[in-house]
């Protein structure tokens, strides 16, 4: 069966006074090859620890994570990954960051140019080539991460709040980036953000994760980004339902991290 | 002490004259001077080089002002040199007083020109004038009663200098001289010796630069000087890299096994506070006062400042960056050869800075110790025989050269890590 499904995966962490944290609890997640999945919630619910154990970085304490049938045991060419920042290579330029995966699956230095070419093109970074990723905006060196992710090919392409330090309106271009690599590589992907209205306008199906134990809170099956494909992402906000959403999941947002306050204040 | 007073006036007047010259010249416009806080703002703080070209001018104009160079038009007043004279007064064992001149040429050794003696009549009475030669900065006791008629009777004795009265243990000052009578009442003279420096202490820039051409030509004890510098610099140079060959391989693999971390740790935390000098002795005791002792200092010298950078360059990796590697299909080996080495040398290269500076102090320390040739040696040996040009030579020498190895790496370190810092 093709696509990437996420078994009843608990996680917890022994920590050294003796207690532990149930980060995961129970979380299940079946995910068709092609979709965009948004996965959001409030700081401390376990989305970037969802999102390492689906890359292999982090085995569950229970359940597992199958990938094209294959169960991930470790990290893989695969799986792809789009972090938020800093982990472009810095001493090589743009063209051999973007290479860097071909380069390991032993492809011939012409057909690596020539994908690399092509997929700067893609992301809009035709002319960057040559230039050091230390010379680029932010909102550039994203683009080389995310043509970096592509160049490899990967079934899924997870990514762990890519846009998470741009500024508003970088954020914006990179979203409808993101939703076109979607639409014309046909890739799964797997997104987890801090941003409710990047979760509602990105995600054909959103996950909101309650924190203490994390687990599933709730699940929206959204038309934005199909959308978003062919329109301007300032039309989509505008469409029906967008706005209603957005503030539904906003206030459930809210709620959880009061209630985290809540507690904090109690314990303290 | 004068010394640092006339520095600090230099330096505050400088100040003020550069002020006053700057704003008369031109209105800066660039960013800086409009900013309205440039107090603690510590990026509107550059060097001003002006201030730094006055300030090695100051230096040297100070240096050549009390040494006497030929260099600087001013100088502080040097030592007296030529002819002083007094008259004295003695009476003799009959209580007669008589009076005699004394006539004393004072010359400098330095140029090598030594005086004629000057003649002098005798004169009437039983107090016979006398001449004596005095060299500059020293004191010398003037026998007049030597050849005063009854100048060995008990009752002779020297009352006044000059029409002054003087007694034994007490001094005063003539023109260009202090007279001082000892307690058997010889009179002891020393010319004026002004405020310069004896070249026994600090030698003018002229006479350091013309030992420098003369050793540069000539060498220093059986050794051409570019030996000398050459074989300190090859010891840094052949220690250093060996304290890198080890130190590198065994940082890294501190940083990425707990076993080499564990049983390296405590030998290297010991070890890196150790200051290499503490091991001149051990070493000599272990490997002789030779070559190989040399290198293997300066080989432990480096070594844990090597290992200790390498450590921190591997612990220093971004973790997403090595994820970022294993997502994109790398091997245990290419992240090694391809993330870890490369992410590490920013930290390898700021080592080996450190490692170099350290070496060079320890080569010259060593030398110090014991050594047939290198930099060190050269002022070491040089210092015995007060040749305090050569010793200043020397310092330059090993100044020069060990900011121009930080020049080198530093440029190295641009070119081959750019990305450093960014």
């Amino acid at each position: 069966m093709k696509g990437l499904s996420i078994e009843n995966i608990s996680m917890r962490f022994d920590l050294k006074n003796g207690s532990s944290v149930q980060a995961l609890k129970d979380v299940s997640l079946d995910i068709k090859e092609g979709e965009i999945i948004t996965v959001l919630g409030p700081s401390g619910c376990g989305k970037t620890t969802l999102l390492n154990i689906v890359a292999g970085f982090l085995a569950p304490t229970e359940g597992k994570v199958v990938l094209n049938d294959q169960i991930v045991l470790g990290p893989g060419a695969e799986r792809g990954m789009v972090f938020q920042q800093g982990a472009l290579f810095e001493w090589m330029n743009v063209q051999q960051n973007v290479a860097f995966g071909p380069r390991m699956k032993g492809m011939p230095k012409a057909e690596q140019n020539e994908k690399v070419k092509h997929l700067l093109e893609v992301v809009g970074l035709a002319e960057f080539e040559d230039k050091a990723v230390y010379e680029l905006s932010g909102g550039m060196q994203q683009r080389v991460a995310l043509a970096r992710c592509l160049a490899n090919e990967p079934d899924v392409i997870l990514m762990d709040e890519p846009l998470g330090a741009l500024d508003a309106l970088t954020r914006e271009k990179m979203q409808g980036l993101v939703l076109k690599l979607w639409k014309e590589t046909g890739k799964t992907i797997l997104l987890i953000t801090h941003s409710v209205e990047e979760a509602v306008l990105l995600g054909e199906r959103l996950l909101v994760l309650a924190p203490r134990p994390g687990r599933v809170y709730k699940e929206y099956n959204l038309p934005f980004a199909e959308m978003g494909v062919n329109m301007d992402l300032r039309e989509v906000k505008k469409s029906e339902g967008y706005s209603e959403t957005r503030d539904e999941i906003l206030s459930i947002i809210w709620e959880m991290e009061e209630e985290i306050m809540g507690r904090t204040d109690e314990s303290s | 002490m004068t010394i640092l007073i006339i520095y600090i006036l230099i330096f505050i007047a400088a100040f003020y004259i550069v002020k006053a010259v700057s704003s008369m010249s031109k209105s800066r416009d660039d960013f800086t001077s409009l900013k309205t806080v440039t107090f603690g703002d510590e990026s509107a703080v550059t060097p001003n080089r002006a201030a730094s070209i006055i300030s090695v001018i100051a230096i040297f104009a100070i240096w050549g002002s009390f040494t006497g160079s030929k260099l600087t038009p001013i100088h502080v007043p040097g030592p007296f040199i030529g002819e002083l004279s007094f008259t004295y007064t003695a009476v003799n064992s009959s209580g007669e007083t008589d009076d005699a001149e004394v006539r004393i040429s004072v010359y400098d050794v330095q140029t090598g020109e030594i005086p004629d003696k000057i003649d002098i009549e005798p004169g009437l009475g039983f107090a016979l004038n006398d001449t004596a030669q005095i060299i500059t900065y020293r004191s010398a006791l003037v026998k007049v009663q030597k050849n005063d008629v009854g100048g060995k009777d008990k009752k002779y004795k020297v009352i006044a200098i000059n029409g002054e009265s003087i007694l034994p243990s007490s001094e005063l000052f003539i023109d260009n001289a202090r007279v001082y009578m000892t307690a058997k009442g010889t009179l002891s003279l020393t010319p004026y010796k002004g405020w310069q420096m004896q070249p026994v202490w600090l030698p003018s820039p002229e006479a350091v630069w013309s030992r420098l051409t003369k050793i540069a030509s000539e060498g220093y004890k059986n050794f051409s000087l570019f030996e000398h510098l050459g074989w300190s610099l090859l010891r840094v140079v052949v220690g250093f890299f060996a304290g890198a060959l080890i130190g590198i391989p065994l940082g890294y693999a501190m940083g990425l096994s707990g076993w080499f971390r564990g049983w390296f740790d405590p030998i290297v935390e010991f070890m890196r506070p150790v200051p290499p000098l503490a091991l001149i002795p051990l070493v000599i005791i272990w490997f002789g006062i030779g070559e190989q002792g040399k290198i293997i200092l300066l080989f432990l010298a480096s070594l844990w400042i090597m290992t200790i950078s390498a450590r921190a360059g591997v612990s220093g990796v971004n973790i997403a960056k090595i994820h970022a590697a294993y997502s994109l299909g790398a091997s245990k080996w290419q992240i090694m050869r391809l993330v870890i080495v490369p992410n590490s040398l920013p930290e390898i290269f700021t080592g080996a800075r450190v490692s170099m500076g350290v070496c060079w102090g320890t080569v010259v320390a060593a030398e110090l110790v014991a050594a047939q040739k290198g930099a060190g040696m050269m002022i070491i040996t040089a210092s015995k025989f007060q040749m305090t040009d050569l010793v200043i030579m020397g310092i330059v020498l090993i100044g020069v050269i060990g900011y121009a190895i930080d020049i080198l790496m530093r440029i190295s370190e641009n070119y081959l890590v750019p990305w450093k810092g960014k």
